[in-house]
């Protein structure tokens, strides 16, 4: 087993969280699908900075984890006024944003 | 290159790991994919011990699994544990569609990764870098933090306070009108049974049957019909309440005939 079976993880678990991005309806589901793809992300990143001997990877993993927590926060809020306004948190439903 | 532990350790954690993902976007309610995701959490966590990154495995555990996964269990819990999606807006071309492109992005990525490892550098020639053993690893790690990224770690100070305030912002809500006293309340109570007959008191609690002890079961009438208004609503939104006596032919009590007699 190499380092790269890490990788692998990394872009099944991408994947699956892009799959879900792109099927479910469900906003919170949604979201947390997005966190998804961001571990997957970071393990990615954790593994390159083992592969390349170098710890810049693993800050930058730091960095992720900071900017995916505020983002969540704000779209937790969003989703929460959302839901307020039109009793649903289905992605379909806040489509008049667009007008 | 890899020991045996490791080894163990990545077999036990991945299928674990890819598994959860997999209920994640699976499951149909929002409770399921949050705990499924905070094993997946748990999971990576255990990858990073396991690829000489402590400090990233503690810090994945206390802000992933323990902040962004209670964030996410109360927005949940406020929305309603019981939301599904509804069935009839789901296309399935696009759900079809949605899994293709999943697909042919992962065997794109999975393709790109084949090819890289041919030109991996060998690391077994090189001494390691200190960070990356484990001894020295806070360390390096704070070095590199605040010498040569520091002022990415200044500004994501001022991201998360944006972020704190934003959200404040996001959600404050005015009571308009503003929310009535207790006192009116009970006026608006009596007002309306004087008018339009309505019940002022409380409501019937729910019932205890032989076979069942819970808010769930509705209370039985005199005449041994079911009672709607002894279960609570949220039940009742479920379908938990009292849909599931419906239709059933409930044994009348033996005390609840005496007790008509009686009043």
């Amino acid at each position: 087993m190499s380092p790269l079976s890490y990788i692998v993880v990394s872009v099944i678990v991408f994947s699956l969280g892009l799959i879900g991005v792109m099927v479910r309806r469900n906003a919170l589901v949604l979201f947390m699908c997005v966190e998804l793809m961001l571990n997957a992300s970071n393990l990615a990143l954790v593994t390159f900075s083992r592969l390349h001997n170098n710890i810049d990877g693993q800050v930058l993993a730091f960095f992720v984890m900071v900017v995916a927590a505020a983002e969540v926060v704000v779209g937790l809020a969003i989703i929460i006024s959302i839901f307020r306004s039109r009793h649903s948190v289905s992605v379909d439903d806040a489509s008049v944003l667009r007008y | 290159m890899i020991g045996t532990g490791e080894t163990v350790a990545f077999w036990v954690l991945a299928p674990v790991a890819i598994l959860a993902a997999l209920g994640v976007i699976c499951l149909r309610k929002a409770v399921h994919s949050a705990l499924m995701l905070a094993v997946v959490m748990l999971c990576l966590a255990g990858m990073y011990f396991a690829q000489h990154a402590p400090f990233l495995a503690v810090v994945q555990v206390v802000v992933y699994t323990g902040a962004v996964m209670m964030l996410f269990l109360f927005v949940v819990m406020l929305v309603g544990v019981d939301r599904r999606e509804p069935a009839q807006g789901r296309n399935r071309a696009q759900t079809v569609a949605g899994v293709a492109t999943g697909l042919g992005f992962a065997g794109l990525l999975l393709g790109l990764v084949s090819r890289a490892s041919l030109t991996l550098p060998d690391l077994s020639v090189t001494s390691p870098d200190p960070g990356l053993t484990s001894q020295g690893h806070v360390r390096a790690l704070a070095r590199e933090l605040f010498a040569h990224y520091l002022f990415a770690f200044e500004v994501t100070s001022a991201l998360l306070i944006t972020a704190g305030l934003g959200a404040m912002v996001l959600t404050h809500r005015q009571h308009r009108p503003a929310r009535r006293s207790q006192r009116q309340r009970s006026e608006q109570r009596l007002r309306d049974y004087a008018q339009q007959g309505s019940h002022p008191g409380m409501l019937p609690p729910p019932g205890v049957f032989a076979t069942a002890n819970g808010v769930d079961v509705p209370a039985l009438l005199p005449d041994g019909s079911v009672a709607p208004t002894s279960v609570s609503r949220t039940l009742q939104i479920r379908h938990e309440g009292v849909g599931r006596y419906e239709g059933v032919a409930l044994p009348a009590g033996p005390s609840e005939p005496t007790e008509e007699v009686s009043s």
